[in-house]
């Protein structure tokens, strides 16, 4: 599904990645954890074209295709999904207008016919069901005055109704409470099957208590200098980033 | 992000075809010899010849505004021909049938089809071509109401107690500079009279189209709203995309009588010029009602065109309880300048304005906001609310805020709200990672910024105005 291969890149002349090497088969969960500045959300970012994000070297294929000859909406139907860490607010549109066009345009690309209004509506109240908003949040502008916490569920809402093939959630955990917390984690979990896969960007072990990842990559300095199975996770967790050498000591996970 | 934005706002002017008619035009230039062959060719009254005179008299001693935050060089109004009107209308057509087929074509083109029998069900429109109405439809079923709706030509012969009455009224000869050149020289535009207590039983409509070069569109119209009666009138304007610059300096005065209701509606999609500023229509123009007891009158205009507009809608609030609303949406683009916004004059007791303003600045453009409040002695508890919010899309254009408050009444209450955003890469980054092309984004964006006013717009005319955002953006809105 996708093959990260030395990827560098840099944002405003800082290199950020460093060579990261990877691959995700369908229906597997990756778990990227690492210190802050490591490059995490760099990596969601530069995976989905944000401009201002440089490709220095390597590639990637996404469903054997070169992603960065994508466009970012060709990214988008193609199916992948970013979860945004801190999402922006359109003020005046409605999540429901806003979702409508956008699974339309999805289908569009991918030679499907629109969905009716009424087809998409009965499919919006569902995810919203399961995200645990109530429905006036479909008629609110998009992410206007939504809480931290509105808006991480708001964002998986979009990922269930946009069906990607490819989720990076980039800190969907971050500043939520334990409620809300498994909102987050029973919405994605309820979106697992064997061809879907995720990437779970993360500070904290937590997250991965409630979605089960397959692999746990630590990413530092810009290259993934550990990869491991769950346990992984929990060692970090209760060692700190130490292992991974000198200069990470005292760096708490 | 600049780049992209830049793409999707390169605009297409649709409406910027030349429609080949034959014309009488006369020859560039005014002075009084011009007004009364003006008046003659209307064969108006002594009475309306004489107004007209008096106007002139007082523009010769005007100075044309410099205050408005727009540049252009200066007008040569010798170099202008007050008059144009396609030559088939001289022999005044009395049906459709008998209009030149070509005229009707420049309407369809528009979208405009001026036969009753393909229009929008419950819209009449008032067709002015140049200097003169070409066609009002539906005019035996609005008589039936009891409601006039014709041109103002018409008007003067047929209704004079009611156009003398009323006619500068509102915007009396010396207003302004443009107001008095208008008085002066006014060729066509509609008049509307609902009779008391009558609720006008279809949308009545103008539409304006500028077709021959070298000439000034100076068009007038008057509704009068008598006591009790309601009415909603819509205006559309364009005209062929050419090099010269063309001026269109209008007066439009509204009469709303005790309990009456007048809701005016303007999609102005005059021609901007090109991205460098070449041609375009200058839109100078002179709009204001008079509300009675209890009566309300409401603006709403989304501005799309011209290359510099310098319009103010406005409101005088003389009977008590009585309310004024002007929703607003500007957009400028390439070369564009707008320094638009409203006059709420406050002097019976109890009056209430709402002023929502939404400018829109992109490309070079400058797009300025000018409101003034104002509190009469009288006019105790009055109430405004003005919003005004300004979007910039890209770093070269400008947005700016001249709002003025004059209370003299401890009792009213004043309040305004202001913001200034931009369409962010953020946001443009989000609509495109959820599949949407740039395009499309920026148009949701600018469409969520503007839904508070496009919603004050009768249903034909927010699709039409949603459109021409799209054409304007070059998106399309879902």
């Amino acid at each position: 599904m996708l093959k990260i291969n030395n990827l560098h890149a840099r944002v405003e002349e800082k290199t950020i990645l460093n060579g990261v090497n990877l691959e995700i088969k369908p229906g597997e969960v990756h778990a990227i954890m690492g210190p802050n500045g490591a490059g995490k959300s760099t990596l969601g970012y530069v995976l989905s074209g944000r401009e201002g994000y440089e490709v220095l070297e390597g590639d990637v294929t996404f469903n054997n295709e070169a992603l960065f000859d994508m466009e970012i909406e060709e990214r988008a139907s193609n199916g992948l999904f970013l979860a945004f860490q801190y999402p922006v607010e359109i003020p005046g549109v409605s999540n429901m207008e806003f979702m409508k066009e956008s699974v339309n345009a999805v289908r569009e690309q991918q030679g499907l016919e629109p969905l009716s209004a009424a087809e998409f509506l009965k499919s919006a109240k569902e995810a919203c069901k399961q995200v645990q908003l109530p429905l006036d949040f479909l008629k609110r502008g998009v992410n206007e005055g939504f809480s931290g916490g509105e808006k991480k569920r708001n964002e998986i809402m979009q990922m269930i109704l946009l069906k990607p093939s490819l989720c990076i959630l980039d800190e969907s955990d971050s500043g939520l409470d334990i409620d809300a917390l498994q909102v987050v984690a029973n919405g994605v979990n309820s979106q697992r099957d064997d061809k879907r896969s995720f990437i779970v960007i993360t500070h904290y072990q937590r997250l991965l208590d409630f979605i089960k990842p397959d692999f746990v990559h630590i990413l530092a300095n810009g290259k993934i200098v550990k990869s491991g199975d769950a346990s992984l996770a929990l060692k970090v967790e209760k060692e700190g980033y130490a292992f991974l050498g000198k200069e990470f000591e005292g760096v708490e996970a | 992000m600049s780049e992209q934005i830049e793409q999707a706002l390169e605009r297409k002017y649709d409406a910027g075809f030349y429609s080949e008619i034959e014309s009488e035009t006369f020859e560039a230039g005014l002075d009084e010899s011009i007004i009364r062959r003006i008046s003659e060719m209307k064969g108006e009254p002594e009475w309306m010849l004489a107004w007209r005179l008096k106007a002139y008299e007082t523009w010769l001693k005007m100075e044309e505004p410099e205050w408005a935050h727009v540049d252009y060089p200066k007008i040569d109004y010798q170099s202008i021909s007050y008059y144009s009107a396609p030559k088939s209308m001289a022999d005044k057509p009395q049906s459709l049938d008998e209009v030149d087929p070509e005229l009707l074509r420049t309407y369809e083109k528009l979208g405009i089809p001026l036969h009753e029998q393909e229009m929008l069900a419950g819209v009449a429109v008032d067709a002015v071509f140049d200097s003169v109405s070409v066609v009002t439809t539906f005019r035996s079923k609005l008589e039936e109401a009891g409601v006039i709706f014709c041109p103002i030509s018409e008007a003067v012969h047929k209704y004079p107690e009611l156009v003398k009455k009323y006619i500068g009224s509102v915007v009396p000869r010396a207003d302004n500079y443009f107001a008095a050149l208008n008085s002066a020289v006014f060729t066509d535009g509609s008049f509307v009279y609902i009779p008391k207590g009558v609720r006008c039983p279809m949308e009545l409509s103008t539409y304006f189209r500028i077709n021959e070069m070298n000439t000034g569109q100076f068009e007038r119209t008057l509704i009068v709203a008598d006591e009790g009666s309601h009415v909603s009138y819509l205006e559309g304007c364009t005209a062929p995309q050419r090099d010269e610059n063309q001026l269109h300096a209008a007066v439009v005065e509204l009469v709303a009588l005790d309990d009456a209701t007048i809701k005016y509606s303007t999609v102005q999609n005059w021609y901007p010029g090109d991205e460098n500023g070449v041609g375009g229509i200058y839109n100078f123009v002179t709009k204001r009602g008079i509300c009675h007891t209890n009566a309300k009158i409401s603006w709403t205009q989304v501005e799309t065109g011209s290359a510099v507009t310098w319009k103010y809608p406005s409101c005088v609030l003389k009977g008590d309880n009585s309310v004024g609303e002007f929703y607003s949406v500007a957009l400028t683009r390439g070369r564009q300048q707008a320094d638009t916004g409203t006059k709420m004059i406050h002097l019976g007791k109890n009056t209430r304005s709402t002023i929502i303003s939404k400018g829109i600045s992109a490309g070079k453009s400058n797009n300025a906001y000018r409101g003034l409040v104002k509190m009469g002695p009288k006019a105790d508890g009055a109430r405004n609310f003005t919003e005004c919010d300004s979007l910039l899309i890209g770093d070269t254009c400008g947005a700016h805020t001249f709002p003025y408050i004059e209370s003299r009444n401890p009792t009213a209450i004043v309040e305004h709200e202001a913001t200034t955003s931009k369409v962010s890469d953020e946001q443009l980054f989000l609509c495109q990672q959820r599949g949407l092309n740039p395009e499309k984004a920026v148009s949701m964006i600018v469409n969520g910024f503007c839904k508070e006013v496009f919603k004050e717009l009768p249903m034909e005319f927010a699709v039409e105005a949603g459109k021409l955002l799209e054409i304007s953006l070059e998106g399309s809105v879902g």
